[in-house]
């Protein structure tokens, strides 16, 4: 009895710990999407005002009005496109180097390690190249770069995925007369759906938070959200109403996705090396 | 089993280079071609007065290594890995521990622990901005309620300051990453060993560093990597808190790549910069990779 009462109380501890945790990292969270829905008065009150008397949809109003809202579109047709094409181009080359071991563990390393140079060393000389050719500032600059700054990411993680695929399905068709391009989009394909669609969420997340790249490769044409934010800082006065409203357009959506992302989330965030 | 695979592979020989083709020029494109350009800009003079493309030879390398802004940015760089890193390990190390076993809600719990992971980190720097606001933020209330008296602490422009306000932010959003990545290790932990220990009466810290860690070292190795790499290009939580300041004394080597590049336009002593970081780097990831066993 004794034995069980101190079991309880431990989880009691327990529970009251997660939930103290839980406060805190979600209080920055509530403050953002709170402030949204604030007046200009309440917003700038001393001292602060800790919730609304009620929700004003104003803040979001003027970035509609304003067309600012528009570069939640840009961040939609940038990161959407690029993942797309990220996604088939780095599956076909990670099919290519887990059965044929094409370039041997050099190439997947020298893969992988393009991931990790840092993106300003990488946007520098991106830049002058495109102020050359014109692609400053435009759509196909942008998704042609979050392509190829997504494809070791996906390449790497889809590698762990086909790997995982029996070989002996791939024989099964080629003996039932299937072509290889066959077997790749008929086989492997659909048998590593599930990696997919999870390495896809990432490859989307990465570029729809992504701010450096847009900072420096964009102007007002195709400006994503996370630039547009910025935008709002001033000097001495913040438009606080504005940088809230415009942060939240960009940080539902990712929240309605990882909801439902949950069982890959690890995979997806440790490249690959926890299977989770 | 691969032999089977070698008659149609012979076949068609050129199809594993059809399929990875079109990745590798785009790499080629965006990775390769940068880095041989960098290279030889930065042997070249070019600034936004004057477009001096003649040979300088090391001119910019030298500038450098007397440039302190730039070893400050360096070191500063270091300072937010060396100190955040561990505080995040052992934070999320903390919360790993407090989640391992049964709790009610415990899926509730973690789905919302998680959710700073996916905030843009320029939004993240946004929202702490607006934590931290002298005047109309929550925390100098939060502050001044503990203190009893009237505050206004300057967290984004007093230089006793500038260092925790960052750590704050950039803590915030990664302990959940280390935490979801230490508690999925743990869980993968060997359950009948730790109860054979526990049966044999070793000590919980005898059981922590003899069964666990080890065991959850590879994962931990991966985490530590993945964040390291993230904390020395740390450039949007700072740009919205501080941009490198107050002066330059939070000034990352990005920030202070971005502000040599894109606002002064020293486009080729930037590009010795970008260089620099890409050779540095390189040692890092080759050695840290040895290490580290990413993916089987």
């Amino acid at each position: 009895m004794n034995a069980k009462l101190k079991k309880n109380f431990k989880t009691g501890l327990r529970l009251a710990g997660a939930v103290v945790l839980t406060i805190l990292f979600l209080f920055p969270i509530y403050w953002l999407f709170m402030i949204s829905f604030k007046t200009a008065d309440e917003i700038y009150a001393y001292p602060p005002v800790w919730w609304p008397e009620s929700l004003q949809f104003s803040n979001y109003a003027v970035l509609f009005k304003d067309g600012d809202a528009a570069t939640v579109g840009n961040s939609l047709i940038v990161a959407g496109t690029s993942t797309v094409f990220a996604m088939i181009l780095g599956t076909t080359c990670a099919y290519s180097i887990v059965r044929f071991k094409t370039g041997g563990d050099h190439l997947a390393n020298w893969i992988i390690s393009q991931r990790m140079i840092p993106p300003i060393a990488i946007v520098f000389p991106v830049f002058i190249l495109y102020v050359w050719f014109g692609l400053v500032d435009t759509y196909f600059g942008l998704i042609l770069l979050y392509t190829a700054f997504n494809l070791p990411y996906v390449i790497w993680m889809m590698r762990g995925y086909i790997l995982d695929i029996p070989i002996s399905l791939e024989h099964a068709a080629l003996v039932d007369g299937y072509t290889r391009w066959q077997v790749l989009w008929k086989v492997i394909f659909p048998m590593c759906r599930a990696g997919l669609f999870a390495t896809a969420i990432f490859t989307f997340v990465f570029a729809w938070n992504d701010f450096i790249f847009a900072l420096v490769l964009t102007r007002t044409e195709v400006a994503t959200y996370t630039v547009q934010v910025t935008h709002y800082f001033g000097g001495q006065s913040n438009f606080w109403g504005k940088i809230s409203a415009m942060s939240v357009l960009g940080t539902l959506p990712i929240f309605f996705i990882v909801a439902f992302m949950q069982k890959y989330l690890v995979r997806g965030i440790s490249l690959g090396a926890v299977k989770g | 089993m691969l032999k089977k695979l070698s008659l149609p592979k012979i076949r068609k020989l050129g199809f594993k280079y059809q399929l990875i083709a079109p990745s590798i020029i785009i790499l080629l494109i965006i990775g390769l071609f940068p880095l041989v350009y960098t290279l030889v800009v930065s042997f070249q003079g070019i600034t936004m007065m004057d477009n001096d493309t003649s040979f300088h030879g090391i001119k910019n390398y030298v500038a450098i290594a007397d440039d302190t802004r730039f070893w400050g940015a360096l070191f500063h760089t270091v300072m937010f890995t060396v100190i955040a890193l561990p505080i995040e390990l052992f934070l999320g190390l903390f919360m790993a521990q407090l989640f391992i076993e049964k709790l009610p809600g415990r899926q509730i719990f973690i789905a919302l622990l998680v959710l700073p992971v996916v905030v843009a980190p320029i939004v993240s720097g946004a929202t702490w901005s607006l934590l931290l606001d002298n005047r109309f933020g929550p925390i100098n209330q939060i502050i001044n309620w503990f203190m009893g008296e009237e505050l206004t602490l300057l967290w984004t422009i007093n230089p006793t300051l500038v260092y925790p306000a960052i750590f704050l932010a950039e803590v915030w959003q990664w302990t959940p990453f280390m935490f979801l990545l230490l508690l999925a290790a743990l869980s993968a932990v060997d359950k009948a060993q730790l109860e054979a220990a526990a049966i044999d009466g070793a000590s919980y810290w005898m059981i922590f560093t003899k069964i666990t860690l080890p065991s959850i070292w590879p994962v931990m190795a991966v985490a530590i990597l993945i964040r390291g790499l993230d904390l020395f290009r740390l450039f949007d939580i700072v740009w919205a808190l501080t941009k490198g300041g107050p002066g330059t004394m939070t000034e990352t080597i990005s920030t202070f790549t971005y502000v040599k590049g894109f606002q002064q336009f020293e486009t080729s002593y930037t590009g010795a910069v970008a260089l620099l970081i890409i050779i540095i780097l390189s040692f890092v990831v080759i050695g840290a990779l040895r290490k580290v066993e990413l993916s089987r």
